[in-house]
Parts: structure tokens; C-alpha cells; sequence
């Protein structure tokens, strides 16, 4: 969007030649060549579409968050290293979470097509924390590819023009006159050289810099190709190394014995000399979150944990319960501007309720931490590590450069791993026991005092008259999100933590991610929030799920109220062309308004963010033989049966990795709809398992799912994590509206339907493995 | 302490550990084999899915007491030897349709899917829409789509 007014930067080269921009990229001094590149990139302005009433743009149809991302990243981009070996490979130190998302297949995809070797001569692992980097080391917003996309290629391309020389010089002949393939560098006289043979010739002595062009779109032979990862292996064979697979010396499983309210506090424990008796315990010491045990398995953590009698002092949401919540969050609310006060113009009301859920991987919180009297090690899969490695380092007293940090791989995020609660909390104890700890959550704690999506309402108002929509007002209001993870850096990390200061980051945040599709006339969305007492975060899409939903449930009620089909009246106001084109894609392959069973219907919505668009068709059934199917410790529901799902994100990198963004994305996005919430009630969660926590299993995924990669409209790509979630939770939404003819008004729609299973016990506070395994084998 | 003898992924193992200490851990923290994964230990994630003379079943809801010498427990490390090559054809599977996401429930599901495959045979039928709904394993990045067709072409190759 550089042209919608963002200034030039002094350091952005812009030299155009032959049509072709030449980035700087830098040659440094190494044994063997290494190459670095420094520029940050621009994002294009947005075609603008015409329609009755235009709305003005939105804050963050102009500049959104991923903007602020890219340019925080800019100053430190240059740090950005691809080192060529002399076994002909090309080794990247990506300075980002792998969690899943397939960031690493897609950055030595860009290397590949750059440096024109084959993907899997490119090996890309992930960087400790490294505080140099300031901004440019956090994994969030989808930003990932966005902001990296210019500098990993000018390096590569930056390590090809050096080969080239180096191939020149030995071949004798112009390095013009040579080409490159598939890791090999050939004279038009048949010489020969591979790139591991060159590799320390094309080393440098001193840092040079070096101009570079990169290949047009045309060109590319490995952008935009349908790519496996390349970390498949290792995860169909059980080697993919997750932080509690790392080995360690001594590092002993270690668990907490958590209180029974949120946030709740230790005043004594009264059997700790029992305990540190019971079979492989060697300590147990309090901690500011609870009871610490170390020991041989983690299985003697758990009957350690259980066997602890701790009294405990009050937490941070005592006696608070969903109702009490719900109260404070409509006293909160900002209030609607415009009245329906004329004759003539007719309004849609409604108001929505989000109850609070879990972003809980599979993976639970855990870190692997070595506290030494001078020094602390601490590895773990974390989005944020300087900031993590800031806050241990002041937490134990030690200075920034005694604290190392190794990001893991990741066993998934969803928002989790913004957060370092494990890796401080194994920190804290690895001092307190003087040990090395292999600190792990129980499932039960990772749900019941882990991270939240804070609960939250959304008011909505639409005024129309003479097939118009006049206005479009949403109020948000929301528990407080916690951003405390800032933009991976410390000093905003502290600012989202100031009492006013978070107030005006989280609303800054909703402005730069919140946008409507829509020309609606007058349009303004709010955000407030209030009460800090929970620990909540970021969940995938942050605030657009339910902020998507609650506008596409009303644009339905807005069609139907003005005789209009839900996907022409879309189609109608939509202000963007790349809208409209994947809501007509999903139309047309999803057959919208076909004939369909009563008790069955389709649903249709579109989502904007982050420089991409999807739309989502969704086909829900919910007949009484479909949620009346009977599964054992498992809620079945209303079936989706069927979704289409198109997708630009203006160029993909990897279509395949994208496609499975978008999988994961429709499985969050029925999830939140109708099934996986969190219950509140005298000061805990209720949830405690994956069969409480009722998110999408197989018996609720879509036996027909249809992803359509767009072709490419764009040159850069945007970002591809999270866009779904929002588009599909809006289209499920507008299915079960349809098929049961009312419009849901609370998420997920089985929340205050009868508790679908037996709450475990807050005390003590996680359950005894079974022991009837072997009767349950097939 | 008691020590414990079976047989895992091919080669007799013997471990001193307490009795009723569930075999996940003596799996992952005594022997340091770290395929099958912690996701619960309630029996509920299936991450840890693991065969037991050639049962897909938990290791995290087993006691160690309860394994005895003659079984067979193999591993998502292991599972390749069953069919004496370097990947079995659920993993192959796997590959070809790109299914692993953050792959952290994978073992688990490669090992659930051998298992689901083998069970439908002994019904007398190949594997379909029906056995896949009956599938626990929870993948929190939600790849049931690509895990539903790896398994379906999978299971054509063994």
C-alpha cells in the first residue's frame, strides 16, 4: 500500500534497470560464501471498487497490522544470512517459529527459486534468540512470509551472482556468458562447477556489497509449485524434535501442582516432606505459580502433584462464572451513534455473545530450562524469544548476554506460543531447585489456567432504506487480550503492559485487523475491553472470527430483510474485486442455492485481512439424526458436510502449504462455531480434557472439503495462517442460521445447551492416568 | 525397584521402574524413545498411539506391570521394520499427500490409521467414511481432510 501515502525510505535502493528493480544485497566475510540481504519492501495499494454508497476505508484497509509488522521489521532486515557449504548445499537460520505453518518449506522455496537449487539442498533451521534483531523476531499476524519474502531472496540471489563470479574466474569466461540449474554453474563451452566447489572460492575476505536483481514472476520455477514440506519426514517417523524430545543432562521431568481458581496462590503446602519421599520425586519446592515437582518420569510428577495438600491463598477471578462476565462486558459497551429515528429507514439489531476458548495446542506449554548461578540455557518453541529472553534474564537476576534461548520446533500455536509462560515459569523453578527441568504442563492445567480467546460481545447495527445500506455500527467489547508479547522486543513489549498504554495497543490492534468488505454507508467498529483477571492471548485471527461472524450474520438478515439472495447482495456491496472473485468461485463450485433438504442449508461469507481475501461455503445438516448421533465422550452436533473454500492471498509461495493453512483454518473456524468453548464457573474453567474441550474431531469434519488456490494476483505474497478461521466461522454461522431458520446468537452454539461431560475436580488439580489401556487396544 | 521386560520395536528391553508408572513415560523418559507423544495422558488425544502386539492402544493408560515379557510394543520408530522396509506405506501415504501439519500428532495417527486399517479387515471390509468418523486422535491444526485421504490410499499398499 506504499501508494496510498507512505513516505520513501532513504534506504530503499530504487534503481530501476531494464525494467527490473535491483535490491543491495551483501557479500559478508566468511571461509565459506555467506551472503546477507537488507531491504524491507512496500505493500501495493488495493484497486478500489465503485458502489452506491462508498464507505470511507477503514485504518486498516489502508495500513493494516501486517504493515506495522513489515515496517518495525525494516531497520534489522539485513541480518538475514544464507550460508553456501561446500557439500553444495545452502543452510538458512530463519529467525522465526516453525509451529506448523510451514514457514520453513516456504523460505527454502524462496531460496531454491533464487539461487536455482534444488529445495532440498536448502536447509533451514530456526534461530536462538537474538536480540540485535529487535522487531524482526517475532512470529505473528500471518507476517512471517510478508516480510520476509524481499530480503531471503535478495540473499540467495545475492549468493548466486557470487557463485557466478566465482565460476567466472575459474571458468575464464564472462560470468554473463554462464548459467545456473539445479545447484550447477555451465559455460556456454561445456565447463562445469558445482556450487559446493565453488563455495569457498566465492567467499569473501571483507564484506562487499553487492547489486542484485530478482527474477520476475515469469521466471519463477519454484514460487507458486505445490511444494511437501520439507519437515515431512522427520514427522512421519517420530524424529521431528519437540522441545520435550530435546536431551538435556540432567534435565528431570518437572511438573506444578496448580491452584484451584485461576491465578490462585500458594499460602503453604503441608506434606512436602512426603511427597519429596514418594517413588523418583527428587524436589519440591513452591514457586509463584504453584508447587513445583521434579523427578524421574513425568508420570511420578503426576501422582506427585496429586499426592501435594497445598492451602491456597485467592486468584486473580475468584467467584467470576460466564454470567458475571457477560454483565461486565454489557456495561462496557460502547454505545451506538446513530438512531433509527426516521420513517423511512429500517435497522437490523442484534447482539452476539463469544464465550471464552481455549488456544491450546497439542503440544502443551513446556521448556526445557538450565539455570546456572552466572548463566541460564532455556530451550523451547517460542514466537516472541527476546522477549522471553529479556524477561528471564531480569526474572533471575542475570544479565541479558548470560541468557541463552534455542527456539524448537513447535507441536502447533494458535497464539500460544506469543507467550513464554513455560519457559519463565522453568526458569523460575530450574533456579529455585538449582537444577536443569524438562518443565511440562498437564493437559488438564494447559486448559484451565492457560491462555484464553477472551469472551467477548459484539453489538451490531445496519441501517437501510431504498435497497441502500445507510450504516454499519459494531461495538466489540471483550475480556482484556493480552499483547503483553508486544512486537517481540521489550520496549514494546512493556508499553502493552503500561495501564493505559495496552488499552491503546489492543485497540490499535483491532484497528489495523478489522475491516469491513462492505460499502455500508457510515461504518465504524469499536472495540473496548475490561478485566484483567484472566490470562488470555492472541487465538488464531485474533478478533476476526467474531467480529466476521456477528457482520455476516447480520448482512444475511440484511438480504433477507431487503428480498435479496445472501450471496447477489454481497456480491452487490462487496468494495473489492478480489472479494468478489473468490465469493463467485465458492458460488459456482459450491453450487450456491441449490435444493437442499429442510434441516440442511448452505451458508456463504467472505473475509478480508491481512493483504488476502478468502470466501468460504459452508453446508451444514442438523437434522435430528445427524446431532443425534451417539459417540462415546463426544459431542457430535450439527454435521458441516460440506465446505468450499477460495483463497488469494496474491501470490501464494507454496499453493499446497497454503491449501492446508486453509484446512486448518475451516477446522478452527466449526470449532468455534459449534462445539469448542470454554465454561466458566466459580473462578475455574471446567474444561480439563479433549473430551470436555470439544474441538473438531473426525466425526465433525466435512466429508467434502474443496480449497481453491486463486491464480496469483499479485506479485507478493500475503498472509495465509489465519484468513480462514474468520471466513469459515462466519460461513458455518449463516449455515445453521439458515438450515434452523434463527440466527445463532451465541458461540459456540452448544454453550448453554446441557454440559456434554462430568467436570474433573479442581483438587487435586489434574486426574491419575488411566490404567485400562490394554482393554481399549484395536 | 521391579524391573520390567518386553519386547520394543524388535529388541528385547529390560527397565527397572516402578510398577505402576505408565509405559509412556518409561518409553519416553526412561528409554528416551520420543515418537509417541504427550498430549493428555487421560487416554483421550491419542498422540501417544503405539501398537501392542500389533494393537493400536495408549501407552500413557497402561501400566508398566501390565506389559509382559513376551509382548510386542512397537513404536512409531519401529513401525517401518513391521513391513521390513524404511518407511511402511501409511507413512508413504503420508508423504504423498503432505499431511502433517506440526506433525505432532502424527505418530499417533500414522499408528492409529495402520491400526484402523487392519481392524475393518477383520470386519470384512476395506476401510471407509464410517471407520474414519470413529477416529480419536485429535490433530489440533485440523488435518483430518488429508489424514482421511492418506489413509484411504494407504491402506491400497499393505
Amino acid at each position: 500500500m506504499a501508494a496510498s501515502g507512505r513516505p520513501e525510505r532513504a534506504d530503499e535502493v530504487t534503481v530501476h534497470e531494464m525494467g527490473r528493480r535491483r535490491f543491495l544485497g551483501y557479500v559478508l566475510a566468511a571461509s565459506t560464501l555467506t551472503v546477507a540481504a537488507q531491504i524491507g519492501e512496500s505493500a501495493l495499494a488495493p484497486a478500489r471498487a465503485q458502489a452506491a454508497v462508498p464507505s470511507l476505508p477503514g485504518p486498516s484497509e489502508i495500513y493494516d497490522l501486517n504493515d506495522m509488522l513489515t515496517d518495525a521489521a525494516l531497520p534489522t532486515a539485513n541480518l538475514i544470512t544464507i550460508q553456501v557449504e561446500a557439500d553444495g548445499t545452502a543452510s538458512f537460520v530463519l529467525p522465526r517459529a516453525e509451529v506448523g505453518q510451514g514457514i520453513t518449506t516456504s523460505s527454502a522455496m524462496l531460496i531454491a527459486e533464487e539461487l536455482d537449487l534444488p529445495l532440498d539442498k536448502v536447509k533451514v533451521s530456526l534461530a536462538d534468540a537474538r536480540p540485535e534483531l529487535l522487531f524482526n523476531q517475532m512470529t505473528g499476524a500471518s507476517n512471517t512470509t510478508i516480510s520476509t519474502f524481499t530480503p531471503i531472496r535478495v540473499a540467495a540471489a545475492t549468493a548466486r551472482a557470487r557463485l557466478l563470479e566465482a565460476a567466472a574466474v575459474q571458468f575464464g569466461e564472462a560470468a554473463s556468458t554462464l548459467t545456473t540449474r539445479a545447484g550447477v554453474v555451465t559455460s556456454p563451452r561445456g565447463k562445469a562447477a558445482t556450487y559446493g566447489e565453488l563455495a569457498a572460492k566465492a567467499a569473501s575476505r571483507t564484506t562487499l556489497q553487492v547489486a542484485v536483481a530478482l527474477k520476475k514472476p515469469a521466471q519463477f520455477g519454484v514460487i507458486g509449485t505445490p511444494r511437501g514440506r520439507i519437515d515431512a519426514l522427520a514427522a512421519v517417523t517420530g524424529r521431528k524434535q519437540f522441545a520435550m524430545d530435546v536431551q538435556v543432562e540432567d534435565a528431570l521431568p518437572t511438573m506444578v501442582c496448580r491452584p484451584p481458581t485461576i491465578n490462585g496462590t500458594v499460602r503453604s503446602v503441608d506434606n512436602r516432606a512426603d511427597v519429596l519421599a514418594m517413588p523418583g520425586i527428587t524436589h519440591v519446592v513452591t514457586v509463584p505459580t504453584g508447587v513445583a515437582v521434579r523427578g524421574r518420569t513425568f508420570g511420578q510428577c503426576i501422582d506427585a502433584v496429586r499426592a501435594l495438600r497445598v492451602s491456597w491463598g485467592p486468584g486473580t477471578a475468584d467467584g467470576a462464572s460466564d454470567a458475571t462476565v457477560l454483565k461486565e462486558l454489557r456495561s462496557a459497551e460502547l454505545p451506538l451513534v446513530i438512531p433509527a429515528l426516521d420513517p423511512l429507514v429500517k435497522s437490523v439489531d442484534a447482539r452476539f455473545t463469544f464465550h471464552f476458548a481455549s488456544n491450546s495446542a497439542l503440544e502443551p506449554n513446556c521448556a526445557i530450562a538450565d539455570v546456572r548461578s552466572d548463566r541460564a540455557e532455556i530451550w523451547g518453541s517460542l514466537k516472541t524469544p527476546i522477549v522471553a529472553q529479556e524477561r528471564i534474564a531480569l526474572k533471575l537476576g542475570l544479565p541479558l548476554s548470560a541468557v541463552k534461548v534455542h527456539v524448537t520446533e513447535g507441536g502447533g500455536s494458535f497464539g500460544r506460543k506469543l507467550f513464554f509462560d513455560a519457559a519463565i515459569e522453568a526458569a523460575q523453578v530450574s533456579q529455585a531447585m538449582g537444577k536443569p527441568v524438562k518443565l511440562m504442563w498437564h493437559r488438564t492445567d494447559d486448559f484451565r489456567q492457560g491462555r484464553t480467546h477472551p469472551m467477548s460481545i459484539s453489538r451490531v447495527r445496519a441501517t437501510y432504506a431504498l435497497g441502500e445500506v445507510l450504516s454499519y455500527e459494531q461495538r466489540h467489547t471483550s475480556v482484556a487480550t493480552d499483547f503483553g508479547h508486544g512486537l517481540g522486543e521489550i520496549i514494546t513489549s512493556m508499553a502493552a503492559k503500561l495501564p493505559v498504554g495496552d488499552l491503546a495497543f489492543s485497540e490499535t490492534i483491532f484497528e489495523l485487523t478489522q475491516q469491513s468488505p462492505y460499502h455500508f454507508g457510515a461504518t465504524t467498529q469499536l472495540l473496548s475491553e475490561v478485566d484483567k483477571g484472566f490470562n488470555t492471548g492472541s487465538m488464531r485471527n485474533i478478533y476476526s472470527p467474531n467480529v466476521r461472524c456477528a457482520q455476516e450474520l447480520v448482512v444475511d438478515q440484511l438480504a433477507a430483510k431487503m428480498g435479496k439472495d445472501a450471496y447477489r447482495f454481497r456480491r452487490q456491496f462487496l468494495k473489492e474485486d478480489r472479494a468478489q472473485a473468490v465469493l463467485d468461485k465458492v458460488a459456482q463450485v459450491g453450487e450456491w442455492g441449490r435444493q437442499m433438504p429442510a434441516g440442511t442449508a448452505q451458508g456463504i461469507a467472505v473475509h478480508p485481512e491481512y493483504h488476502g481475501f478468502v470466501a468460504v461455503l459452508a453446508e451444514i445438516d442438523c437434522r435430528p439424526q445427524t446431532t443425534g448421533r451417539q459417540i462415546p465422550d463426544a459431542y457430535t452436533g450439527p454435521r458441516v458436510t460440506r465446505v468450499v473454500c477460495a483463497v488469494d492471498v496474491g501470490l501464494a509461495v507454496n499453493p499446497r502449504g497454503l491449501e492446508a493453512q486453509m484446512m486448518g483454518g475451516i477446522m478452527d473456524g466449526i470449532a468455534v462455531t459449534l462445539s469448542s468453548g470454554l465454561h466458566l464457573q466459580d473462578g475455574h474453567f471446567l474444561e480439563g480434557s479433549w473430551d470436555n474441550y470439544f474441538y473438531t474431531r473426525q466425526w465433525n469434519t466435512p466429508p467434502e472439503l474443496d480449497i481453491i488456490v486463486m491464480p496469483a494476483t499479485g506479485e507478493k505474497p500475503g498472509g495465509a495462517g489465519e484468513l480462514a478461521v474468520a471466513g469459515a466461522m462466519a460461513a458455518v454461522a449463516c449455515a445453521y442460521g439458515r438450515a434452523t431458520g434463527t440466527m445463532p446468537t451465541t458461540f459456540p452454539i452448544n454453550h448453554d445447551g446441557p454440559l456434554g461431560f462430568e467436570p474433573l475436580p479442581t483438587v487435586p488439580p489434574i486426574p491419575a492416568s488411566p490404567t485400562d489401556g490394554l482393554g481399549r487396544a484395536y | 525397584m521391579p524391573l520390567h521386560t518386553f519386547i520394543l520395536n524388535g529388541k528385547p528391553v529390560s527397565v527397572d521402574v516402578e510398577d505402576d508408572v505408565r509405559l509412556l513415560w518409561v518409553l519416553r523418559d526412561v528409554l528416551g524413545v520420543t515418537g509417541p507423544k504427550y498430549g493428555c495422558g487421560l487416554g483421550v488425544c491419542q498422540a501417544c498411539t503405539s501398537h501392542i502386539n500389533g494393537k493400536a492402544f495408549n501407552p500413557c493408560s497402561v501400566p508398566v506391570k501390565d506389559i509382559h515379557p513376551t509382548d510386542e510394543v512397537t513404536t512409531i520408530e519401529g513401525l517401518p521394520a513391521t513391513v521390513g522396509k524404511d518407511l511402511h506405506p501409511m507413512q508413504e501415504a503420508w508423504l504423498e499427500y503432505d499431511v502433517a501439519q506440526c506433525g505432532y500428532c502424527q505418530p499417533g495417527q500414522i499408528m492409529a490409521a495402520v491400526a484402523k486399517v487392519r481392524q475393518a479387515r477383520a470386519a470384512g471390509h476395506e476401510i471407509g467414511e464410517a471407520d474414519f468418523d470413529e477416529i480419536r486422535n485429535i490433530c489440533r491444526c485440523g488435518t483430518y481432510h488429508r489424514i482421511r485421504e492418506a489413509i484411504k490410499a494407504g491402506a491400497k499398499n499393505f
